[in-house]
C-alpha cells in the first residue's frame, strides 16, 4: 500500500508537479514585473482575449449541441443512429492537425466553398471563424459524452410521467430533463472549455499565426519560445495554466455541491 | 369514464406484444389487467395512457376516441412501478407539477397539495425530497401527483411490485378503500393473482398479447375460459386427464363409479386444511385439499388405498372454445 502510494506521487511528481513547478519558478525567476510586463503587452492581451472568444463561441454551441446530441442517441430510434454515435468520436480518434488541414481543404481559398465565401467578402481560413470552427470542433464530443450515460440512467419515466401530467415536450426538457442530468451538462463544459483553452494544433493550422490578430495564448507561448523570450513564453504558460485550474477548481465545486445530501437544506422543522 | 379498446395490436421489432385486444372498463370500475411478466400487460396499459402507439385499434374514453391523442392531453393518472419520483422537487412540488403545468392560481394549488398530502398520510412530509422517503410513502406520493389534476382514469403499472410484502397489503388495502372515495375509473397492473383477487372488481387475464378471460374474481377462479387462467388463477392438479382445483376433489373409502383409485403417499398439515397427496394406480400423481376434519373423519392413513373424485358437477370447467371475450 506504501509502495503504491510512493510510486503513484513520484509518477505524478515527475510528471506534472515539476515541469508545472518549474514554469512558474522560470517565469517569476527574473521578477514579477518582467513577467507581468510580458503578458500586459497588446500582443499578450490580445491572444488571451482571442482565446477566451473563442472559448465563449465554442462551449456555448458545443453545449447545445451536445445536449440535443445526447437526446437523440438516447430517446430516439433512426437511421444512422450507430453511425452518428461513433462519428461523435471522430475530435478524439484524428489529430488536430489533420483537423486545421482538413477545414482548409474545405473553407480555404481553393476549397470547397472557398469561392463562395471570397465572393461573398468573409474570410474563414486565417481568421476567427476558422479558429472557431476548429475549437469547436476538437471539444465537440464531451458534452455529448458526459450527457449520454446520465440520460440512460434517469430513465425516461420521469419524463412519462411529466407528459401524463400534462407537461409539453419543451416543458417535460426544461423542468424535468434537464434538471435531471445538470451534472452531466455541467462536467461536459468545464472539460469543453479546459480543451478550448489549451487546444493548439488544428487552430495553429488554420490562424495563419498573426501576432496580435490571430494568435491564441497557446499560439502566443510557442512564438514567443521561438523568438528566444523564455520570460514570454513562461509567463504565457502561467496565465493558461492560472484558468485551467480555474476551470478546475469550478469543476470541484459543481462536485461538492452535488454530494451534498439534499437532507441538509431541508430538515428543518420537520419530525 | 369508461375504458373501451378494441383491435389494439402493438409490435416491438419482430415481437407481437398485443395481438388484436379488446377490453372494457366500466365506468368507475377498479380492473386488473393480470398476467405473467412479458404478457403484454403493462403494454397494453401504456396504450391507454398514450406513452405507446398501437399498431393498430382504437382507444376510447366514454364518448371520446383518444387513439390520437397524445399523453399529454389525455387526463390519465399514471403511476409507475418505480415511482418515477421527479428527484430534484420536494414532495410539495412533485405533487403540485401538474397543477402548475396547468397555470393553476397558487393559493388554490397550496389547497389542493395539502388536500392531496392529507389523503395519502404525507402532510409532515412536504417538504422533503423524495431520496428521503421509503418506497411506500415515494408511491403514495407518486399517487397523490396523479390524483392532483383530476384525472379522468387512473392507471397504475405495478404499483406495488418494488415493495416488500407488508408494505405491499397496505398499500392494496389502502388503494382499495381509496377506490371507495374517489370513485375514479382505475386500471392496475399485477402479476400476482393473489393481489388482483384482493383488490379489483373485474379482473382480465392477459397471456402471450391476448386476453384470456374478463370478469369478477370469483367467476375467472371458478368458471376459467381456458387452461391457461385455471393454472394462472389459483392451484390446480391433474385429475387422471383433467385439470382440476385441489379443493374440489373429494377423498371416498370404496370403489364408486367415476372416482380413482389411488394410494395415499403423504397427508401434510397445513393449519386448517390439510394436503393428501396421492398416487393414482393409474395416471398422474395428484394432491387433494381437505379442511382438518374431512381429513380426521376420513382418518387418511400413510399407504392407504382410498378412492378420489370431483367434489361436484362435471369433473373440471368446460372451457369455452374460442379465447376471445369482450
Amino acid at each position: 500500500m506504501r509502495a503504491l502510494r510512493l510510486t503513484a506521487l513520484l509518477y505524478l511528481g515527475a510528471l506534472l508537479v515539476a515541469p508545472v513547478g518549474l514554469i512558474f519558478y522560470r517565469t517569476f525567476e527574473r521578477g514579477v514585473g518582467a513577467a507581468w510586463h510580458s503578458v500586459t503587452t497588446p500582443e499578450a492581451q490580445h491572444a488571451f482575449w482571442l482565446t477566451l472568444v473563442l472559448v465563449v463561441i465554442a462551449v456555448p454551441l458545443n453545449t447545445v449541441f451536445g445536449v440535443a446530441t445526447a437526446l437523440l442517441l438516447e430517446r430516439r430510434e433512426f437511421r444512422g443512429k450507430s453511425l452518428l454515435n461513433s462519428v461523435i468520436d471522430l475530435p478524439f480518434a484524428i489529430s488536430p492537425v489533420v483537423v486545421g488541414l482538413a477545414l482548409i481543404l474545405v473553407y480555404g481559398r481553393t476549397g470547397w466553398f472557398g469561392d463562395w465565401f471570397a465572393e461573398h467578402g468573409i474570410r474563414i481560413i486565417f481568421s476567427a471563424p476558422g479558429m472557431a470552427l476548429a475549437t469547436i470542433f476538437v471539444c465537440l464530443p464531451f458534452v455529448v459524452r458526459e450527457v449520454q450515460p446520465v440520460l440512460r440512467e434517469v430513465g425516461t419515466e420521469q419524463e412519462e410521467a411529466a407528459r401524463t401530467l400534462g407537461a409539453s415536450p419543451a416543458q417535460t426538457f426544461w423542468r424535468i430533463t434537464l434538471p435531471a442530468i445538470r451534472w452531466g451538462v455541467g462536467y461536459g463544459v468545464v472539460l469543453s472549455t479546459a480543451r478550448a483553452l489549451g487546444e493548439f494544433g488544428a487552430v495553429a493550422v488554420v490562424s495563419g499565426r498573426i501576432s496580435g490578430v490571430t494568435e491564441t495564448a497557446t499560439l502566443r507561448v510557442q512564438e514567443r519560445f521561438e523568438a528566444f523570450d523564455p520570460v514570454g513564453a513562461y509567463s504565457a504558460s502561467v496565465v493558461l495554466a492560472l484558468m485551467g485550474v480555474a476551470v478546475l477548481l469550478f469543476m470541484n465545486l459543481l462536485e461538492r455541491r452535488r454530494k451534498r445530501p439534499r437532507a441538509q437544506t431541508t430538515t428543518e422543522g420537520l419530525a | 369514464m369508461a375504458i373501451e379498446a378494441t383491435g389494439i395490436t402493438k409490435h416491438f421489432g419482430d415481437f407481437k406484444a398485443l395481438d388484436d385486444v379488446a377490453v372494457h372498463v366500466p365506468d368507475g370500475s377498479l380492473t386488473a389487467l393480470l398476467g405473467p411478466s412479458g404478457s403484454g400487460k403493462s403494454t397494453l396499459l401504456r396504450v391507454i395512457a398514450g406513452l405507446e402507439e398501437p399498431d393498430a385499434g382504437h382507444v376510447r374514453f366514454g364518448d371520446r376516441d383518444v387513439t390520437s391523442v397524445s399523453a399529454q392531453d389525455r387526463g390519465v393518472g399514471f403511476v409507475f412501478q418505480h415511482y418515477a419520483a421527479f428527484k430534484h422537487m420536494t414532495v410539495r412540488d412533485n405533487v403540485a407539477f401538474g397543477l402548475k403545468i396547468r397555470k393553476q392560481p397558487k393559493d388554490k394549488i397550496k389547497a389542493r397539495v395539502e388536500e392531496l398530502l392529507k389523503l395519502v398520510h404525507l402532510t409532515g412530509w412536504a417538504d422533503r425530497y423524495p431520496a428521503q422517503l421509503s418506497g411506500g410513502q415515494r408511491q403514495r406520493m407518486a399517487l397523490a401527483r396523479a390524483l392532483a389534476v383530476e384525472p379522468q382514469v387512473l392507471l397504475l403499472d405495478e404499483p406495488f411490485g418494488a415493495l416488500d410484502t407488508r408494505v405491499r397489503e397496505e398499500l392494496r388495502d389502502w388503494l382499495r378503500r381509496l377506490h371507495d372515495e374517489v370513485h375514479v375509473t382505475t386500471i392496475f397492473v399485477t402479476h400476482d393473482q393473489q393481489e388482483a383477487m384482493e383488490v379489483a372488481e373485474q379482473i382480465v387475464v392477459v397471456n402471450e398479447g391476448r386476453i384470456e378471460q374478463a370478469g369478477a374474481p370469483a367467476e375467472v377462479y371458478e368458471k376459467p375460459a381456458t387452461p391457461f387462467v385455471m393454472e394462472f388463477v389459483g392451484p390446480v392438479t391433474k385429475l387422471g386427464e383433467r385439470t382440476v382445483r385441489p379443493h374440489d376433489l373429494q377423498i371416498v373409502q370404496e370403489a364408486q363409479p367415476g372416482a380413482l383409485e389411488a394410494m395415499v403417499e403423504r397427508v401434510v398439515h397445513l393449519g386448517f386444511e390439510v394436503r393428501a397427496e396421492l398416487l393414482p394406480t393409474d395416471g398422474p400423481a395428484l394432491s387433494v385439499q381437505l379442511t382438518r376434519a374431512e381429513a380426521e373423519q376420513l382418518e387418511l392413513r400413510e399407504g392407504e388405498v382410498v378412492w378420489v373424485r370431483a367434489a361436484y358437477g362435471p369433473w373440471a370447467p368446460e372451457f369455452r372454445s374460442s379465447t376471445k371475450v369482450a
